[in-house]
């Protein structure tokens, strides 16, 4: 029975079978949709940025010269950087606890972490906003504890401080998954060669873990860089982030070709980030363990 | 940080005391909206002061959030469908060719996830634009179509890994054709991911913000976009009513697909 079946799988993949050829035709669907509403619309946005009004690069001399759109840029780029680095140290030690407990307090805490993810984007930053506005919840706590006039809304902190938690699946999802295929018995073979357990976390635990923070952080770090819905609503037009002024620019001034190719540098800073870390990591990998996890 | 043995089970109070703060603050923003939602304010004042049920019943009674639900609705189960169509067929595509550009062909169908929401929502804003297709059911579906398919391709991925391939030979050696072979034996197998490939590609829809914000015209607009103008635009608590309500339904609707696809792998397993 077994070596029937062998034989025929080996057979099967000996010849080239016409049914694999012929299931090549079911990527065309798919992919035809994805080329009309995604990669054509895409291809037209930058090449409006290089192309309208005339051609050349404009539109890009013209980012780096108004003395707003490089402040943006960076401002993303560090608020991007202080997401994921807060993110990190918030999910390290929790990730870590999931790893310890037992599977039943496992599937609990991974439904905490899945929690974000499921509640609606709108209704996350509503309640957000209801924390961090005047007189709110967040204003309150400080002003008990002796600081007055602590109102996140319509501050870069603000903004920040909503990612972190919508941002906290994303990193814990790849810690995880990175942590618990470490074998712990090495952490003990480290304390019983003398090493204390700081010690043994430091050397032994972190450096093995260091793939899902790579992989975490790039997608955390990538993720929020492209946030629109947060920075519009608890940020304030002052601080804004790149997305908020992309959005002014086409949706208000409906300066395309400007606006595209501030878009366009989003997009470039995106797949480069994607490519650099992709030679260590798949941070779309670390994506799709959510999705399964969800 | 833990002191007694590292390969111990027990947490450390640290570590406790830790886990319990990230737990509080994951769960922070559902145990507001709720509360929220039964105020009986006109404001945004949180905790309420009074309470009652006048926001559901402004949700259910005045047009512009019926309207918005019913056009949320219908985009998201005709992109549910689509997607589900076109991400299954390119997830068994993907999974039985062995060309070399199938690498590639896997990311392109992966970028809508990569590529920054706020590009997307521009680039398919100007062309939906010429194409006359802003402000239209159709826009809103193909828009999120293309959002929703690589969520459908992850989740029937998953599905396809732990499928074994020897079961169709056998089929086929024991006298079946191929459309008997799919119906009663790769079908039923992958229909927990196409499930939950349904589930995804409709909450994906459900949830969308920022290219609805684009799309929208004032005869046609989403419950995200209609609630993120209650937020910029108008104060109207009825979102915290909205906010709820989407809350309950995303978690039963995810829910299910869970459970359904946790039973059949533990009777594997046993």
């Amino acid at each position: 029975m077994t070596a029937a079946f062998t034989s025929a799988t080996a057979d099967k993949a000996a010849r080239p079978s016409r049914r694999r050829t012929l299931a090549g035709w079911f990527l065309l669907p798919a992919t035809a949709v994805l080329v009309v509403f995604f990669f054509y619309p895409l291809a037209a946005i930058v090449w409006q940025s290089f192309t309208q009004p005339s051609y050349g690069v404009g539109h890009y001399l013209a980012l780096l010269n108004d003395g707003v759109s490089t402040t943006v840029l960076l401002r993303t780029l560090r608020t991007a950087l202080v997401v994921s680095t807060c993110t990190l140290f918030i999910a390290y030690p929790f990730a870590y606890a999931m790893t310890k407990v037992a599977p039943r307090a496992r599937g609990v805490l991974m439904l905490l972490v899945l929690l974000p993810f499921w509640t609606s984007v709108m209704a996350r930053n509503y309640a957000w906003y209801l924390l961090e506005q005047r007189d709110g919840v967040i204003e309150r706590l400080f002003s008990a504890i002796g600081f007055d006039g602590v109102v996140l809304l319509g501050t870069v902190t603000g903004v920040t401080v909503a990612m972190v938690q919508v941002m906290l699946p994303f990193m814990v999802l790849p810690l995880y998954s990175s942590m618990s295929s470490i074998d712990r018995r090495l952490l003990d073979a480290a304390v019983s060669l003398g090493a204390s357990p700081y010690r043994a976390l430091r050397t032994v635990y972190l450096p093995l873990s260091l793939p899902g923070v790579v992989s975490g952080c790039s997608l955390v770090f990538i993720m929020t860089l492209g946030f629109f819905v947060t920075p519009a609503l608890l940020g304030s037009p002052q601080e804004s982030l790149i997305s908020q002024v992309i959005q002014t620019r086409v949706s208000s001034l409906l300066d395309f070709p400007g606006g595209g190719a501030l878009g366009t540098v989003l997009l470039v800073v995106t797949l480069v980030l994607l490519f650099a870390v992709s030679r260590i990591s798949r941070p779309t990998a670390g994506l799709s363990k959510v999705v399964d996890g969800a | 940080m833990p002191s007694q043995s590292l390969s111990d089970k027990r947490l450390g109070w640290g570590l406790r005391v830790w886990v319990a703060v990230v737990a509080a603050v994951l769960l922070a923003p559902t145990l507001v909206v709720i509360p929220m939602s039964f105020s009986a304010s006109e404001t945004f004042q949180f905790p309420p002061h009074k309470w009652s049920w006048r926001w559901y019943e402004e949700f259910f009674s005045s047009p512009k959030w019926t309207d918005s639900l019913l056009t949320s609705v219908q985009v998201g189960l005709m992109v549910a469908v689509i997607a589900t169509v076109l991400g299954v067929a390119a997830a068994f595509g993907l999974d039985r060719t062995r060309w070399r550009a199938r690498g590639a062909v896997r990311s392109a169908m992966m970028a809508p996830m990569i590529v920054p929401g706020i590009v997307v929502a521009i680039a398919i804003y100007g062309v939906f634009l010429r194409w006359q297709l802003n402000g239209t059911l159709l826009g809103f579906v193909l828009a999120h179509t293309v959002l929703a398919v690589p969520f459908v391709v992850t989740s029937m991925q998953t599905s396809l890994a732990g499928y074994d391939r020897t079961m169709e030979t056998a089929s086929a050696s024991l006298g079946a054709g191929w459309v008997t072979t799919f119906l009663r034996v790769t079908l039923p197998q992958v229909l927990p991911g196409i499930g939950s490939g349904l589930v995804f590609a409709f909450v994906t829809s459900l949830d969308e913000v920022v290219i609805a914000l684009f799309l929208q015209t004032p005869d046609i607009r989403t419950m995200p976009v209609q609630m993120y103008d209650s937020i910029t635009a108008e104060i109207d608590p009825t979102i915290g009513a909205a906010s709820s309500l989407i809350m309950v339904a995303t978690t039963v609707v995810l829910l299910v697909p869970l459970l359904v696809r946790r039973a059949p792998r533990r009777s594997q397993r046993s």
